[in-house]
């Protein structure tokens, strides 16, 4: 008599190798993804075949968003205590050492100072909902050019950038450049999302005429 | 390799039972978390990271400053209007305005005729108020794409609005 034989262990796959590379991709990703600190404001730039990578620290961002609303950002987190306690000396607005803790922690914001006090007294939840007036850049009320005075005197390595929409309107784009040329602030840089060189001028961009 | 070397239970009386079944971790579970981990984190990346532009603006005139003196022949005038339009215009004293876009065909092909028909080109880029950010971001582009080397944004003046309407008409 023939037996038959039952297979008892039930045929499993070896999932080891996956999983292996799973959690290779996994951890790859955690360690590449930045944490992109929430803005007040979306703004979608418009593109430019510029190859220029921005550098990643030391920036000072002035976002212009689609309703020519100004916001001012700048990492450090040492950089921007230091850059309010100059501007409440400026504007007469004081504030307490835990409206500048909360200022520390917020890397973009949009308000007048004379409304940040407030601002910085509200819940983390609360200061998401609000719709900031963005910051006043005209000339008889130019807090921008403060903000960016003081930025610069409190971390003097720092480089500014222009983050404007698309849609934005030249004539706050102009105010913004005016405010940074008041300042000697020459040479900046325009945060341009990319786009391909087209192919039949790739050359003549090459080769430079004399 | 996922198998877990069970040590010889010693019972109560003596008794050593080799276990049957091999003890297999099951790891979906952790395979399921790997997984969804790994999903979340495509997801979120951003791959194409923003680029940056470098401009640099003239400094801004004193009163006592000279402006070196150009040959009005060479200098070309592009004015940003509304509406994604250009106007562009060479010389300086009664010039003729031309609409153009921002199309491979509109302005840079004028500026490759340009380029071609001038020496040491000079261009002026002035943006009406009207115009949007893009444009100036697009135009500068269109200096980097026909290398133009010799540009520089200035403010716009009545007579450039007025040879604009003249234009448009």
């Amino acid at each position: 008599m023939s037996k038959v034989k039952m297979h008892r262990s039930t045929p499993s796959i070896d999932m080891t190798p996956m999983v292996d590379l799973a959690f290779l991709l996994v951890t790859f990703f955690m360690l590449t993804a930045t944490a992109t600190p929430d803005e007040p404001v979306q703004v979608s730039i418009p593109s430019s075949v510029s190859q220029m990578p921005i550098p990643e620290r030391d920036m000072i961002v002035i976002s212009i968003g689609k309703d020519n609303k100004v916001f001012f950002t700048v990492d450090g987190q040492f950089t921007r205590p230091k850059m309010l306690r100059e501007m409440s000396k400026i504007y007469n607005v004081s504030f307490t050492p835990d409206e500048e803790n909360v200022f520390a922690v917020i890397t973009s914001f949009g308000l007048p100072i004379q409304s940040l006090k407030q601002f910085l007294s509200m819940g983390r939840e609360e200061r998401k909902q609000i719709e900031q007036p963005g910051i006043p850049v005209d000339s008889l009320n130019n807090q921008l050019k403060d903000w960016v005075l003081q930025a610069r005197l409190a971390n003097p390595k720092v480089r500014i950038a222009i983050k404007g929409d698309a849609d934005a309107s030249y004539k706050v784009v102009k105010k913004v450049i005016n405010t940074l040329l008041d300042r000697k602030v020459n040479r900046f840089n325009l945060i341009t999302g990319d786009e391909k060189m087209p192919d039949d001028m790739k050359k003549a961009a090459v080769k430079k005429p004399a | 390799m996922s198998e877990i070397a069970q040590g010889g239970g010693g019972k109560k009386d003596g008794k050593v039972r080799s276990k049957k079944t091999s003890t297999r971790i099951d790891m979906t579970p952790m395979v399921d978390l790997a997984f969804l981990l790994l999903t979340f984190f495509i997801l979120t990346t951003t791959l194409s990271k923003p680029q940056t532009m470098e401009i640099t603006m003239p400094e801004k005139l004193k009163e006592d400053d000279k402006q070196p003196e150009v040959n009005e022949k060479k200098v070309l005038t592009l004015v940003l209007g509304e509406n994604d339009k250009v106007y562009w215009y060479v010389g300086i004293t009664e010039p003729e305005a031309k609409q153009a876009d921002f199309s491979k065909d509109g302005i840079r092909k004028v500026l490759l005729e340009k380029r071609a028909e001038i020496r040491d080109m000079i261009v002026l880029i002035k943006a009406m108020d009207e115009s949007k950010y893009k444009n100036m971001v697009d135009i500068l582009d269109e200096m980097t794409i026909s290398s133009i080397q010799r540009y520089a944004i200035v403010d716009i003046t009545s007579a450039d609005k007025q040879i604009v309407k003249e234009t448009k008409l």
